[in-house]
């Protein structure tokens, strides 16, 4: 019962750069599935193929059509023109969600639980990173979202900073439970938010270990034990985070024995 | 400084200015230039016979259609060039044409093809104004963020909703400039076309002037000019500017 399945046979720019090859895996509803893999390999080029602003590939891509789609970007990319409530408003007046009556009610709502509420009337340039992307995060689920794509959305902040906005997601998963694609080159990260793990090699990308993550929710607050997880995992797989392949016999393939 | 300073630095010039004319003129005591009081009696008199409204009346309604017409005209075909490159290719040698092509010669041109008349007067003005447009917003276009564009895409907003608020805010300050250059330079074109053609407005007045030795008369219509020039700018385009970057802060 896969909610969503993804079969790219080839993704080559036209200036020759083959980006992903041979690139296959599915994802069940609600599940949250991180991509792990070395910079530049392609990550950014998949979630841009799944969203639909990269139509040029060879391959086939499933998920149902009435499956609302959000996207947090690397960066932010509020309006820098819009306070952030007119933000938030521009995605909810879209004409596919004029339907949608409870959907003021919620950005309210979305505003106080990420702590929003006193700097909705502020313009992007005057909130920090971190609230910047807590805006971002409300934009993301405002819309109440079938599959959440992300981008590395937690790059380039403080790791505090960041550490709570990984909570937040969590917590906001939790409630709204949208099928997410997050995209990370750290594993830590991925051990702490994901189900799944799907490491992938370099360019041209390729599913080179599906790892389920055997850690109860919600996850262990103490670095600890993630930290022994991953020494583990690298143990076995020293060429884990280079991109290469894992073994002889790749994991990619569903019938390969689970971890 | 607070911006009420600034506005008070900006009319100490303005006074300034004044002055300074007015003491040059008493000490040359020459014809060639009179005082600005000779000068603003002119004025009084020219605004009581009704003629200065008159004249200001027909040059600005020309410069209000032109304007409107090379900015409708300029701003479209500017987007076009700056965001489809076959576009770009076919007229960026007949823009560079239009950029050099001498203001008299359109002007001439405009008359001999269409008449003496109104609609080629117009049209001279506008057409000599719409290259400038064409290039400040071509490059508005290509400096466009496609990632804000790509947050429209994914979030599934209407065309309009993408154009009004991701697209066209970000060409406000290249509006704003082509607006600003475009006043300053139509209203020296719309007095050359006047001058040349037309039997009303301020170039019409001046040319008359200029037969009968009245640099009186000349400096009159020119200070009237320049205040009204003056008062767009501050009551209109600095107000809307203001508002529209309120965000910058």
């Amino acid at each position: 019962m896969s909610f969503l399945t993804v079969y790219i046979t080839d993704k080559t720019y036209t200036n020759g750069v083959q980006a992903i090859r041979d690139l296959h895996f599915q994802v069940a509803k609600g599940e949250f599935v991180a991509l792990v893999a070395p910079s530049g390999a392609g990550k950014s080029t998949l979630l841009n193929l799944l969203a639909g602003l990269d139509t040029d590939f060879q391959g086939k891509l499933a998920f149902p059509a009435d499956a609302s789609l959000s996207f947090m970007f690397q960066e932010p990319r509020l309006l820098p023109w819009l306070t952030v409530e007119d933000n938030i408003r521009l995605v909810l007046d879209a004409p596919a969600r004029h339907t949608d009556l409870t959907r003021f009610a919620r950005m309210d709502l979305l505003l106080q639980q990420l702590g929003l509420q006193d700097f909705r009337q502020l313009y992007p340039n005057q909130l920090s990173g971190g609230m910047k992307r807590r805006a971002a995060l409300v934009r993301a689920f405002v819309t109440r979202p079938a599959v959440l794509l992300m981008d590395e959305p937690f790059q380039s902040l403080d790791e505090p900073t960041a550490q709570g906005l990984r909570q937040l997601l969590l917590q906001l998963w939790a409630e709204h439970h949208p099928t997410v694609l997050f995209v990370t080159h750290s594993l830590n990260e991925a051990l702490l938010l994901a189900d799944r793990i799907l490491f992938l090699s370099a360019r041209p990308a390729q599913v080179v270990l599906d790892y389920t993550v055997p850690l109860p929710r919600p996850r262990p607050q103490q670095l600890s034990e993630l930290q022994a997880l991953q020494t583990e995992l690298l143990q076995r797989f020293p060429q884990l985070l280079s991109g290469s392949g894992v073994s002889s016999q790749p994991f990619a393939n569903p019938a390969a024995p689970k971890l | 400084m607070r911006p009420a300073q600034w506005r008070q630095v900006r009319l100490l010039v303005l006074v300034g200015f004044l002055l300074l004319w007015q003491l040059a003129a008493w000490w040359l005591a020459s014809r060639s230039l009179p005082t600005p009081v000779a000068v603003l009696e002119v004025l009084w008199q020219q605004l009581l016979s009704g003629e200065l409204l008159k004249h200001l009346g027909a040059t600005l309604a020309r410069m209000a259609a032109s304007f409107s017409l090379a900015m409708l005209v300029g701003v479209a075909i500017g987007i076009l060039m700056g965001n489809r490159r076959v576009w770009n290719e076919l007229l960026d040698v007949l823009l560079i044409l239009a950029l050099n092509i001498p203001a008299l010669v359109t002007i001439i041109l405009c008359y001999l093809w269409l008449g003496l008349g109104e609609t080629a007067a117009v049209l001279a003005v506008a057409l000599n104004k719409m290259p400038t447009v064409v290039v400040t917003l071509r490059e508005g276009a290509r400096a466009v963020d496609r990632q804000l564009l790509e947050v429209a895409q994914v979030y599934r907003l209407s065309r309009w909703q993408t154009f009004s608020k991701v697209y066209l805010p970000q060409l406000y300050p290249y509006l704003f400039a082509a607006a600003r250059n475009g006043l300053a330079l139509i209203w020296k074109i719309v007095l050359v076309v006047e001058l040349l053609g037309r039997s009303n407005g301020v170039g019409f007045q001046l040319g008359n002037y200029f037969h009968f030795f009245d640099i009186k008369g000349i400096l009159a219509y020119t200070l009237a000019f320049a205040l009204i020039v003056l008062a767009l700018e501050t009551l209109l385009l600095r107000p809307l500017e203001q508002r529209l970057n309120r965000w910058r802060r």
